[in-house]
């Protein structure tokens, strides 16, 4: 792993930003959004259930900042693939001599920082409105927010391997595979109440974990150490399948000879 | 005997039952420049990205510098660079950023002078803080070119450099190649459908036909095994398909080598 060359992949995306900074926006209109909705919603929720925020509601602007963290980690790796494909610099890029272990490392500290961003933006912006401080939970909850970000890596290296595979009519899964598995994730209700059948697809992610986690320390508990383990242990192995299978499709890709296909259309 | 640079042994590339290349061989020596012609669809630019690795060859072989490339393709590709009228370099990005990205992935060493070193070469200094969005064709491919400079490579593959280009700026590039390749040696590999590129700039020539090797040699070779007065008439010959077979077997070096394969392909 040679760090020059993911420095120089890093700094060509942020020159992305400094050239363009209405692209700034993305980062901040949608989470924006997000919070505005779910964070009334959770107002109202209190409101009507009478005095102060209980824990369920309180629970959705956590739920809404830390999905955050899981989206932007994947957008991070799968648009910036797109981002070489619409420039047409792909085939720029993986002639030049960049190993795939540095091409993806580049995308995972992408991933960090657009997470990073939102997350810091939407704690300021969940603490002003409605007084929720993220910070002022559990800090042991900062494994599990790591957890997140993993995952989020794995999901856009799944989808940029599918966009590499199916072609460019397959480009929207960029966006919509974090979706895909947001109704087993636990995000905004427990897993318990999931029918029994789904309760097991639920187990099989981390995010569920980690959700559940997140609930318990908004209730006051501490954080169970065997669903850290299981998420951990969780995401090394979906890490590791998502890495085989983006470097199998990236033989396939050579062999096939999408890689230069997709660069030319 | 020169140095061989680059060694294309017997490359083949299958797509389900279609044959892009079919039994390429062909080598480059230090310092010279061999054109790979064809019409649309002759297999240069797959022959290219399987140079580049972009491509897994079905079979067949790449050294590069002596060394596999696909054994030692990250190394390689350290000493290599290419300009395609197919890519494009980010179009948010300045010119003098999107050069700097490039020059740090290839490890030059004090890449702001390289950088303007470069530019100078290709005449748009004066494009440095501009948007490469916002380039013309023609200075859009002169930066590309710009690019495939920045690590001073020891083989070049150009793949129709001057496709977008005025006579004017054409010639600039053709004049940048030589230079290029009398300055520091540079093996190139170049693919144009300008007959008028291949002649001023090409020491030996390919003319490939569907995969294969018609004719290779001297562009003056060449004519004589077409008998025709110049590559344009056999460029045109070759892509109606008409008589193909030379008057006499083409006398074929390969960087200084026999070509049997090609030998039998045209005497088949």
């Amino acid at each position: 792993m040679n760090f020059r060359i993911v420095r120089a992949l890093v700094t060509r995306y942020l020159y992305l930003f400094n050239r363009t900074p209405i692209r700034i926006v993305e980062l901040i209109f949608w989470p924006m959004v997000g919070l505005l909705v779910w964070g009334f919603l959770s107002r109202y929720i209190a409101e009507t259930a009478g005095g102060g925020m209980p824990y369920p509601a309180t629970a959705l602007i956590g739920a809404v900042i830390l999905w955050d963290v899981l989206f932007r980690a994947q957008q991070g790796v799968s648009i910036y693939f797109l981002e070489d494909v619409w420039s047409r610099n792909l085939l720029n890029l993986f002639a030049a001599p960049v190993r795939l272990s540095e091409y993806l490392a580049s995308t995972y500290v992408i991933g960090f920082v657009r997470a990073g961003f939102t997350v810091t933006l939407l704690s300021i912006l969940s603490a002003l409105l409605y007084a929720f401080n993220i910070f002022e939970m559990h800090w042991q909850l900062m494994p599990f927010v790591l957890n997140l970000l993993i995952f989020g890596w794995t999901l856009g290296m799944i989808s940029t391997a599918l966009i590499l595979r199916y072609g460019p009519a397959a480009e929207s899964l960029a966006w919509a595979v974090p979706f895909l598995i947001q109704p087993f994730a636990a995000v905004f209700y427990p897993v318990a109440y999931l029918p029994p059948a789904l309760q097991v697809v639920a187990h099989a992610l981390p995010p569920s974990y980690i959700f559940e986690g997140m609930r318990e320390s908004l209730n006051g508990n501490t954080i169970a150490t065997s669903q850290l383990l299981a998420a951990t242990g969780l995401n090394l192995l979906y890490l590791a399948l998502a890495g085989v299978l983006f470097v199998r499709v990236m033989r396939i890709a050579r062999e096939r000879g999408l890689l230069t296909k997709f660069s030319s259309q | 005997m020169s140095e061989i640079v680059l060694e294309v042994r017997n490359l083949t590339k299958r797509f389900a039952d279609f044959t892009a290349v079919d039994g390429l061989s062909f080598s480059i020596a230090r310092g010279e420049i061999f054109g790979l012609l064809g019409v649309n669809g002759a297999g240069k630019t797959t022959a290219i990205n399987m140079i580049l690795g972009l491509l897994t060859p079905t079979s067949g072989s790449v050294e590069v510098f002596g060394d596999s490339l696909a054994d030692h393709r990250i190394e390689i590709l350290k000493r290599v660079n290419f300009c395609s009228t197919y890519t494009q370099l980010p179009g948010n990005l300045t010119v003098a950023q999107n050069l700097m990205v490039f020059a740090q992935l290839y490890g030059v060493e004090n890449p702001k002078r390289r950088i303007d070193e470069v530019l100078d070469l290709l005449e748009i200094s004066n494009l440095k803080q501009r948007v490469a969005g916002h380039l013309s064709a023609g200075e859009s491919t002169r930066l590309s070119l710009c690019k495939s400079l920045l690590n001073t490579p020891d083989l070049l593959l150009l793949d129709e450099p001057t496709a977008s280009l005025d006579p004017d700026i054409a010639d600039k590039v053709r004049n940048v190649v030589r230079h290029v390749q009398r300055e520091h040696g540079t093996a190139i590999l170049y693919t144009s459908h300008n007959m008028r590129d291949v002649e001023e700039v090409c020491d030996r020539i390919a003319f490939l036909d569907k995969g294969k090797v018609l004719a290779e040699g001297t562009p003056q070779t060449v004519l004589s095994d077409f008998d025709e007065t110049s590559l344009e008439k056999v460029f045109i010959r070759v892509a109606r398909g008409g008589e193909l077979k030379p008057q006499k077997p083409a006398a074929v070096s390969s960087a200084g080598s026999e070509n049997s394969e090609s030998e039998e392909e045209i005497s088949s």
